[in-house]
């Protein structure tokens, strides 16, 4: 996906960016709601993430006129604020979420997740390859033309596992971005989500090879 | 404010009783002017007749062949005639040697034609007492005539006594006049204050605003200092939030930053110590940024609570719209988070505070929850406003049930949970900020129940 960020710390925009590209995503900065609005009109975003307190002005101006614009690219505000009556605000005036910072990048993912899919008409990214067909965004997967539904957790995992075929994936490294840091991601948990997905591609000609010691990787089947 | 202020006595009373006072000695005042006045009109009325019957005796008398002949007129006493039936006395002396009348009659010295009036002791009874003297020229000699002539005063006294009681009554009257004047223009003084007070009692916590409805011009000064005080305080608690907005700003920025580049290092380290460093790190910032909104949420929510504002609500709808939000963090923890209930449950209370409240016990059912576990939210209307909410996870460590909505209590099993301890504390401050409580028990089928009555 191709992310528009709007922030004017630099250093955290460097850190958010980079942490993005390591998802395969494409991310754009713009420190200031000037440089943000030339952004806007010039490239085709899938997504703005835009901060509150920019040093030209209040990020809620600028959702404003962007909303009345006919742009409808969706908006996910970060605020540094945890007052209610502030997060209420940022939605009456047409953010479609927001989170609150710091915030975890897999709730941020799933938050992007359920904004594109909300949206009418989004050019679709889907993923052909090996029998299957696989809406990342949507949350669904066809193996030769049967319809199969993915939980959250399998989603995450087909998509790592399918952006990077050949590349080895350690238990840990998939626990890391499968589970959040609250929650007791033991690696047994990952081996019963493997289970499952093997299972799910069973038909198609994906396969997910066991490399003991070292981890997991998507092969295509020939 | 709860805090009692000193009383320094009542305005009203002050008024009241000044006005009251005022009022009382004003018809005493009068009273005794009129009573004066007409006694001193009723005795000149007196003095004059028995003045003018004195003149005509002294007049009618006279020297006839050497004698000395006095006529008493008829005619003058009948002008002193009474319905009383006054009596008369008098006495007449020609050169201090008695002629006739009343030999006791008490006469002052008789001192040439100046004529004296008094009141004298005669009998056991005051009487009004003129005497007169006149000088006879006759042949040879002259003689000295010395008349008086007293009468009782019944009539007057009479005369008097209405006149007192009709000045009394008059005075009554203007006296409970007044009370009744004082006591209305006392209300109607005082009412000016106390609508003031009521409109600024009336006013919602938030409510800083000017007052601007017109105001008698005594009042002006109090409420134009009012105005300027309500001014300053609005300004700095726009200057605080402004403030505390800043410095959230502040602290969770460079927070974000280290957080996103730690979840970037965390992806390319593969030594499994800096891993767990690497985690414990992420978990320490999450940690602490919890617990810095949970404090100002708290904060939030007991400033709200004392001042609550409520609104009609519907509960399912504000639990549907909490539902939309929590959505996707459901779905990355491969939770189901289900709603129960469909009818509309109408609720009159604050929705930022349920909202809260129900969003803490939510977030803890999720936190406690097994991998594809559910959480279940119900409202019910009947017999009490309340909403539940339960997961099926390993439920309350129930030797610690009853205090763990204590402030900073967490449970056993909290362990290697991020929490800040003050969710329930939210919950349980909510509900009773709106007259209900909060319960916590254990399913029997396994899992935890949060109720939230209201």
């Amino acid at each position: 996906m191709k992310f528009l960020l709007v922030e004017d710390n630099q250093e955290l925009a460097n850190a958010v960016s980079s942490r993005m590209r390591l998802d395969g995503h494409v991310v754009e900065h713009a420190p200031n709601l000037e440089d943000a609005a030339a952004f806007v009109e010039t490239g085709d975003f899938d997504l703005i993430l835009l901060d509150i307190s920019l040093p030209d002005g209040d990020g809620r101006t600028f959702l404003k006129k962007h909303r009345a614009s006919d742009l409808d690219t969706p908006v996910i505000i970060l605020t540094a604020r945890s007052q209610v009556s502030d997060r209420i605000g940022s939605l009456d005036l047409g953010a479609d979420d927001y989170v609150t910072k710091p915030f975890d990048h897999a709730e941020l993912e799933a938050r992007c997740r359920a904004v594109m899919r909300r949206k009418v008409g989004r050019p679709q990214t889907v993923i052909d390859k090996g029998g299957i067909v696989f809406d990342p965004v949507a949350g669904h997967m066809a193996v030769h033309g049967r319809s199969v539904t993915l939980r959250n957790r399998e989603l995450r995992l087909l998509e790592l596992l399918i952006n990077a075929p050949g590349q080895v994936f350690s238990k840990q490294k998939l626990a890391d971005r499968l589970f959040s840091y609250d929650d007791d991601a033991s690696e047994n948990a990952i081996e019963v989500y493997i289970g499952r997905l093997r299972k799910h591609l069973e038909d198609s000609d994906l396969k997910i090879t066991t490399l003991r010691g070292l981890g997991y990787r998507l092969d295509y089947d020939t | 404010m709860t805090r009692n202020l000193r009383v320094s006595g009542s305005l009203r009373n002050r008024l009241v009783f000044t006005l009251v006072g005022g009022a009382a000695i004003l018809a005493l005042l009068l009273f005794f002017a009129i009573r004066n006045y007409a006694a001193q009109v009723a005795q000149q009325g007196q003095d004059k007749i028995l003045s003018a019957s004195v003149t005509s005796m002294l007049d009618a008398a006279a020297i006839r062949e050497g004698n000395v002949v006095v006529d008493i007129p008829y005619a003058s006493f009948s002008m002193l005639s009474t319905p009383s039936d006054d009596r008369v006395f008098y006495a007449i002396y020609q050169d201090d040697i008695f002629l006739s009348g009343y030999p006791e009659l008490p006469l002052p010295a008789a001192s040439g034609r100046e004529s004296t009036r008094q009141s004298v002791e005669y009998k056991g009874k005051t009487v009004r007492l003129v005497t007169a003297s006149r000088t006879l020229i006759g042949i040879d000699k002259l003689v000295h005539i010395h008349v008086g002539l007293a009468q009782t005063q019944d009539a007057l006294s009479g005369t008097l006594e209405q006149i007192s009681r009709n000045a009394a009554l008059f005075g009554a009257g203007f006296f409970m006049l007044t009370t009744l004047l004082s006591f209305w223009a006392t209300s109607a003084t005082i009412g000016q204050l106390q609508r003031l007070t009521t409109s600024v009692t009336r006013r919602g916590p938030q409510d800083l605003s000017p007052f601007e409805k017109p105001v008698p011009v005594e009042m002006l000064p109090l409420v134009t200092s009012l105005n300027s005080l309500m001014g300053r305080l609005d300004h700095s608690l726009k200057q605080s939030e402004d403030f505390i907005a800043e410095a959230a700003h502040r602290v969770r920025t460079p927070l974000a930053t280290v957080r996103s580049y730690a979840e970037a290092t965390l992806q390319r380290v593969d030594k499994k110590e800096n891993r767990e460093a690497v985690r414990s790190m992420i978990r320490a910032i999450d940690e602490s940024s919890r617990a810095a909104g949970q404090l100002l949420d708290h904060a939030m929510i007991t400033f709200r609570a004392d001042h609550l504002e409520r609104e009609d609500i519907d509960l399912v709808g504000l639990v549907h719209e909490l539902a939309t939000r929590l959505a996707p963090i459901a779905e990355m923890k491969d939770l189901e988070l289900r709603i129960l209930s469909d009818e509309p449950v109408s609720y009159s209370g604050d929705p930022i505070l349920i909202q809260n409240a129900v969003r803490n016990l939510i977030d803890n059912a999720f936190k406690y929850s097994p991998s594809l576990g559910t959480v279940e939210i119900s409202i019910t209307a009947t017999p009490n406003v309340q909403i539940r909410v339960c997961d099926n996870g390993s439920g309350f460590p129930i030797e610690e049930v009853d205090m763990l909505a204590t402030r900073f209590k967490r449970g056993v099993n909290a362990e290697g949970k991020i929490g800040s301890g003050l969710g329930l504390t939210i919950a349980l401050d909510v509900a009773k900020a709106h007259g209900g409580d909060l319960r916590l028990s254990n399913r029997p089928e396994g899992g935890a129940c949060a109720l939230l009555l209201l």
